[in-house]
């Protein structure tokens, strides 16, 4: 079992999800148009470029922006999360080692320690953006069982992560699981809501264009939109 | 009963169709046919196949459900935070439940999507800065507004307008004839204060070509008065185009593409004739959106620029008064606390906020200068945009919707209000009709004319 996880099930895993990220982010801006849009994409390239980079930049940095910065507790619940579920995944001992046995390229690694109270920060975190969707008003009457579908296949991978690190139990039966659900949340996230892990980006960069080439941008304006 | 007399999907292209719809007080039997006006499925989502493309579906998409536009909207804040007045839910269980039901949505969903798209979204874009997304629900709002307008779910009087842009190029029923009669006549009021003052018609390459909001014409005919003087005061070569000279767009507010793209070519028209330098429209926000910011698109400009170069009227106000063209009296600045309305459609959508801080500096004695909180580009609609304030059938919601300018008034202290935009003036009027908190309100122009320095050569001979 573990041989196909980490062998067959791995690639395929790996492939849809790139494979799908980039086509998606191809259909993305094939799909933009400077008339429907009514945005002159193309017209300013210099603008849009700067527009995009701030937009993307910016949204990317904790309390970077007006927005981060009007509401505290939701901005450290997402950084708390996002910080993790970045950098677990490409960064960990465990993982740093197996990507470079499998793909043969490796990254920096992190401490021990620190990859710990990542791994937990995540974990918390994720229980506040629950709580967050179960007690506000605001965020409960948009809330459906799909985001909570995602947010518990985003979770799962550090869950059984961290009862395989404290072995808990069965400790192959916690890898297994773990590497499944990881190669879980790898091919969903070209096809759901998860793929805002690169549309984000695609998104952001639209909106950095738009305000950046027709909405002020030109004018001087150098707000993070 | 399909289509009815008075509400159906035709847009209203002459004057008796448009004078038919205005013979039905407020809209009566109008609301009552829509009540039994039928979907045209296939075309709604045939419509949306080739309009709705990858920007507008990703950002349905993606959007997290995670509420953090909620408090960026005045209309949620107002509404006693109301979960139904979130951004995102307004659009996902409007625009995004028409798309997950392919078209197939019937005639009460469409009228409460009505409401939904002008009772509680002012297209002001506000929650579009706060989405980490950068999801913009304000435009998600103008697509559906296309889409409700195409099926006849538009509220009467804005039926009604994008009908006088149809048939008179103009957002009222003024004719070129009654534009130019009206300015010659206002400035021939004026002669003898100010010699030599004339509103130049259709001169050929001057370096301003003004163009007006038709308001002014039929209901603030002063206000063509004092453009001109501030123009013959700064010495400018200025005209006016005998047609093409309406900036306003109330087909922008219907949704109602087709009249947005006839009005605008009409102005467009009269740069390529008179080939002016630079076109400078008047004090109007929605007016600059739509000629300026939009209109480029919705005449098949790819460089989304208009034919001449083309700035609102407190860039040349601001212009004006930093090169000197226009001096002020410093005795004569205004030495009151003093507020400055920030419209949405070019502050936040246009990034003129340094414009009307420089004219602040020229006119108001320092220290008397009150910012509202928040401001510049995070200040609030003023509770009327996006053709609000001139919806009968929704007055009651627009009127709470002047609270939040209301307290952000009260709260600077400040009794005078500058409000150069029509649509803000009109509002920030209704609220001190509505709530009478005692303060006064005015656009730049009467203000600074009140203050100038006349150089001698233009004084009247005593």
């Amino acid at each position: 079992m573990h041989d196909l996880l980490t062998g067959l099930f791995f690639w395929i895993a790996l492939g849809v999800c790139l494979i799908g990220m980039i086509v998606r982010f191809i259909m993305y801006f094939k799909g933009l148009s400077w008339r429907l849009d009514r945005v002159a994409y193309t017209s300013y390239p210099a603008a849009g470029f700067k527009g995009a980079v701030r937009s993307i930049y910016k949204w990317l940095i904790p309390f970077g922006t007006y927005g981060w910065r009007t509401q505290p507790f939701i901005t450290v619940a997402f950084f708390g999360f996002h910080i993790g579920a970045v950098m677990i995944p490409l960064f960990l001992l465990g993982h740093s080692l197996f990507l470079k046995e499998k793909l043969g390229i490796s990254f920096f690694t992190l401490n021990a320690t620190f990859a710990d109270i990542l791994t937990w920060t995540v974990v918390v975190s994720a229980f506040f953006l629950v709580l967050r969707r179960m007690v506000l008003p605001e965020v409960r009457i948009m809330t459906t069982l799909y985001d909570y579908f995602i947010l518990l296949i985003s979770i799962a991978p550090f869950i059984t992560g961290l009862l395989a690190r404290y072995q808990v139990g069965d400790y192959s039966f916690w890898l297994n699981m773990h590497i499944f659900c990881g190669e879980l949340l790898l091919i969903a996230i070209p096809f759901t809501k998860l793929s805002h892990v690169f549309l984000f980006f695609a998104s952001r960069a639209q909106l950095g264009m738009d305000f950046g080439i027709k909405r002020g941008g030109m004018k001087g304006t150098k707000m993070a939109w | 009963m399909p289509e009815g007399k008075f509400c159906n999907k035709k847009p209203i292209d002459t004057a008796e169709g448009i004078n038919e719809l205005l013979s039905d007080t407020s809209g009566n039997n109008y609301y009552k046919e829509m009540e039994k006006l039928e979907i045209d499925s296939d075309l709604l989502w045939k419509t949306i196949q080739n309009t709705c493309k990858s920007r507008i579906r990703t950002w349905l998409e993606i959007c997290a459900h995670c509420g953090m536009c909620a408090e960026s909207c005045f209309l949620y804040q107002v509404n006693g935070r109301d979960p139904k007045q979130v951004p995102a839910y307004k659009i996902q269980s409007t625009l995004g439940e028409i798309i997950r039901k392919k078209g197939k949505v019937d005639n009460k969903f469409m009228r409460d999507t009505m409401e939904v798209a002008w009772a509680k979204c002012t297209c002001c874009n506000r929650c579009g800065t706060y989405c980490p997304h950068g999801i913009d629900t304000g435009i998600m709002f103008g697509y559906l507004r296309g889409l409700l307008y195409q099926q006849g779910f538009v509220p009467w009087e804005l039926k009604i307008g994008a009908g006088m842009h149809r048939v008179y190029r103009a957002q009222m029923d003024v004719t070129d004839e009654d534009f130019v009669d009206t300015f010659e006549w206002m400035v021939e009021e004026y002669e003898d204060d100010y010699p030599g003052l004339t509103v130049p018609v259709d001169v050929e390459g001057a370096d301003i070509m003004y163009t007006v909001n038709a308001r002014e014409v039929k209901h603030y005919p002063e206000d063509l008065a004092e453009a001109a003087i501030l123009f013959h005061i700064a010495g400018e070569n200025w005209t006016v185009p005998s047609k093409g000279w309406e900036q306003t767009s109330l087909a922008m507010f219907a949704g109602d593409w087709a009249a947005c793209k006839m009005q605008v070519e009409t102005v467009y028209e009269a740069m390529e004739r008179l080939k002016p330098v630079r076109m400078v429209g008047t004090e109007c926000g929605h007016a600059h959106r739509a000629t300026v910011i939009e209109g480029p698109y919705w005449a098949g400009r790819k460089n989304g620029q208009p034919p001449a170069e083309s700035i609102h009227y407190v860039e040349w106000l601001a212009e004006a008064l930093n090169t000197g063209k226009l001096k002020i009296d410093p005795h004569k600045r205004i030495k009151e606390p003093v507020t400055l309305q920030d419209s949405c459609n070019y502050i936040r959508n246009h990034g003129l906020k340094k414009a009307t801080r420089d004219i602040m500096k020229h006119i108001v004695e320092p220290g008397y200068f009150i910012e509202m909180s928040p401001n510049k580009e995070h200040n609030y609609c003023c509770g009327g945009g996006g053709g609000f304030n001139g919806i009968g059938l929704f007055r009651k919601q627009r009127n709470i919707a002047l609270i939040t300018k209301r307290d952000q008034i009260l709260a600077t202290g400040a009794k005078l209000v500058l409000a150069p935009c029509h649509n803000c003036w009109d509002a920030i009027r209704d609220l001190e009709e509505e709530y009478e908190i005692g303060i006064r309100w005015s656009f730049l122009k009467p203000i600074v004319i009140k203050m100038l320095e006349i150089p001698e050569h233009l004084q009247p001979e005593e």
